[in-house]
């Protein structure tokens, strides 16, 4: 499990530019389903004809990650960006990139302290006044490797440490990747379509025409969400907490779960006496929203492994949380059909 | 090893100021090969002493470079865990969130830099930087494994290895001042193959970072006809004034001003010019923030130069240097002592 996570989190694969990680995800799962499309948009969905019945379930996780397109080449060699996704600027500074299909280095630099007025560095510094230095002396030479429109990703290795825990990008959300990957291991009685799809961290638009051209009874979403149990943030306001297992969604921004979907995950995890929790913020929005009214109406509901540090290149995950999710998908995939 | 190869050691091994001795012993044996005779002192700076093998009454050269890096320091750890942490050095807040750092406790962890998720920030907090104080290091492990293994007070320092970029650039972090110690490291492999009178002291400087207290101390200890300063420069980049900053490919900067000995800094200009070495020129109207400043007025005043190394980003962990300078200026030096014929001091005088 833990290499995999390693594969699909140091793969590249911002919205828009899911090439990478979509190869990577080709490869695994083709040995496990019984046919693998890509559909018009670019999402991977993986089909497993069911052992008796006709009912269709949806499990979808996004490839996607957050990260950055280039949009100018400046006369000195340095390139101007603009975010893909929602990134928060303040994390930008001192960070490295890989920029394009040959995973160029390059840094997102900011003048040094010497050089900045005091008022300066209570200041968050913003997109718009930042660049990525590859090294080239100028335009020309950045043009050798570089051309706007190249999206860049967050040069982050994936680093297992602490008490189980791992440190990547992207665990938004190739943790749900690799649940549906481990989901594809099994039979089941129904058709299972594990949806691998594109451009949800740009409006989830990968989840919309996938949704619409499978018609499934049921949608299931894994994702990676965030965790705010740090400190600065009162207990009440912890959407999800490290450790503590799986998070159930109520509902978010984009979609109310279905209630009988979320009572038979609860009753899963109890049956199998997997932890689990209920996300406790509303904020947010995922696939969800686009499947359940993709196609005249889908029940859906939300797993998520709680993540600190989300949409960063250095986001936290605990690995009894990843496992506990797969196992409580697994559960819910025994016994979904008769919902 | 080649230059790089060094570099790329020196950066990833941790000496935050007053804590230089796992840097000092890898310098230590870096330089072995080079010098006649390598040692330390308590305060972990690091001499190399190499003897030119033409008679005569050739100087007493001093070089230093500091081998100290800026990083943070464990200041409490909460309830949960957390790491809260203040600076060693001048550390910009704003680099910090999602940084990666190695906690040198009884063991050594690695950790990140977190804060509270921006949702659940007031509007107003998203213009602003976070500040240090809001700021802690998750190391994924319970409170009380945390408190077992780390304890106030231990060190904190960034995880970033060095990566080469376009051309022939190379970034991570504390390339200043472990640059410097590869410039002198370059250096006594340039003199392997000249003819020189006299004996060189190149010094690894411990604690420049908070007030280059390694070079009062070793420049004291050596008492040195000559100083050589050898540290780093702003870098040019758009967001910072091109009257503050140095071309990355223009060779290594020379400094000029108060704290420079004037004729010594002239013959150190020539000799580049006769070897067409380029350089820039450095304006320091007052003291500059390197050990010169302190090698000048030790003990009864020591003629001093400062070389200089463009680095963008300095202080974050994304430090850029173009290799070439640290050839160039290592060459540069080395001819410089070797020019140093009969009746060299009369560059010392005014």
């Amino acid at each position: 499990m833990s290499d995999l996570l390693r594969r699909l989190t140091e793969a590249r694969g911002v919205s828009g530019n899911e090439d990478e990680v979509r190869q990577l995800i080709i490869e695994e799962v083709t040995p496990l389903a019984d046919e693998v499309r890509v559909d018009r948009m670019g999402s991977v969905i993986a089909y497993k004809k069911g052992t008796r019945s006709n009912k269709k379930v949806m499990l979808c996780a996004h490839m996607d990650e957050v990260g950055f397109i280039i949009t100018r080449i400046d006369d000195n060699g340095m390139l101007k960006f603009a975010t893909v996704g929602s990134i928060d600027p303040r994390i930008l500074p001192s960070k490295r990139v890989r920029i394009g299909d040959k995973a160029i280095p390059g840094v997102l630099g900011i003048k040094a302290i010497h050089l900045q007025e005091p008022a300066e560095r209570e200041r968050a510094v913003k997109v718009s006044q930042m660049y990525i230095d590859i090294g080239a002396k100028n335009k020309e030479e950045a043009e050798k490797l570089v051309k706007p429109g190249d999206y860049a990703v967050f040069d982050s290795e994936c680093v297992y440490f602490g008490d189980n825990k791992v440190k990547s990008k992207a665990l938004d959300d190739r943790v749900g990747c690799l649940t549906l990957i481990e989901a594809l291991k099994s039979s089941y009685p129904f058709d299972l379509y594990a949806c691998f799809t594109v451009q949800e961290e740009v409006g989830l638009r990968g989840a919309k025409v996938a949704g619409y051209s499978i018609q499934p009874d049921m949608a299931l979403v894994v994702e990676g969400t965030t965790c705010s149990d740090v400190p600065g943030v009162d207990p009440h306001k912890h959407s999800t907490r490290m450790g503590e297992g799986p998070a159930i969604s109520i509902a978010d921004l984009a979609s109310y779960s279905n209630k009988k979907l979320v009572s038979f995950l609860i009753q899963c995890a109890k049956n199998a006496n997997i932890p689990f929790q209920i996300k406790e913020s509303i904020s947010g929005g995922n696939d969800a929203g686009e499947i359940q009214r993709a196609a005249g109406g889908i029940m859906t509901a939300v797993v998520s492994v709680p993540c600190r540090y989300i949409h960063s290149p250095s986001s936290v995950a605990d690995l009894d949380d990843i496992n506990n999710t797969i196992k409580l998908v697994q559960e819910f995939l025994k016994g979904c059909e008769a919902i | 090893m080649d230059a790089k190869q060094f570099l790329g050691q020196l950066i990833d091994v941790p000496g935050v100021s007053g804590y230089e001795d796992k840097v000092s012993k890898l310098i230590m044996k870096a330089f072995e090969p080079y010098c006649n005779e390598v040692y330390r002192d308590a305060f972990y700076n690091v001499y190399g002493k190499k003897l030119g093998s033409k008679s005569g009454h050739g100087p007493k050269v001093m070089l230093a470079a500091h081998l100290d890096e800026i990083g943070l320091m464990v200041k409490d750890i909460d309830d949960k865990g957390f790491i809260s942490f203040t600076n060693i050095g001048g550390v910009d807040q704003r680099i910090l969130l999602s940084q990666e750092v190695y906690v040198h406790g009884k063991e050594k962890l690695f950790g990140v830099i977190g804060a509270k998720p921006p949702h659940l920030q007031e509007r107003k907090e998203a213009q602003k930087a976070v500040p240090m104080k809001e700021l802690a290091i998750d190391v994924g492990l319970p409170a009380a494994k945390v408190k077992e293994l780390v304890s106030i007070g231990d060190l904190i320092t960034f995880k970033s290895p060095l990566v080469e970029l376009e051309g022939t650039n190379v970034c991570g972090k504390s390339i200043d001042d472990r640059a410097g110690v590869v410039v002198m490291y370059e250096t006594m492999k340039e003199l392997e193959k000249l003819v020189f009178s006299g004996e060189v002291y190149f010094v690894a400087t411990a604690q420049e970072e908070v007030g280059t207290r390694g070079a009062i101390i070793s420049t004291n200890k050596i008492n040195p006809d000559i100083g050589i300063a050898i540290d780093v420069t702003h870098g040019d980049t758009p967001d910072a004034p091109k009257s503050d900053t140095h071309a990355m490919d223009k060779g290594p900067a020379i400094g000029v001003g108060p704290n420079m000995h004037p004729k010594l800094t002239k013959k150190l200009m020539d000799v580049a010019k006769e070897n067409r070495i380029d350089y820039q020129v450095e304006v320091a109207p007052g003291l500059t923030g390197t050990d010169a400043r302190s090698m000048q007025v030790s003990r009864e005043g020591v003629p001093t130069v400062l070389i200089e190394l463009p680095l963008r980003y300095m202080h974050t962990t994304v430090e850029t240097l173009n290799m070439e300078n640290v050839k160039k200026a290592a060459k540069l030096i080395a001819l410089f002592i070797a020019s140093m014929e009969e009746g060299w001091e009369e560059c010392l005088t005014y």
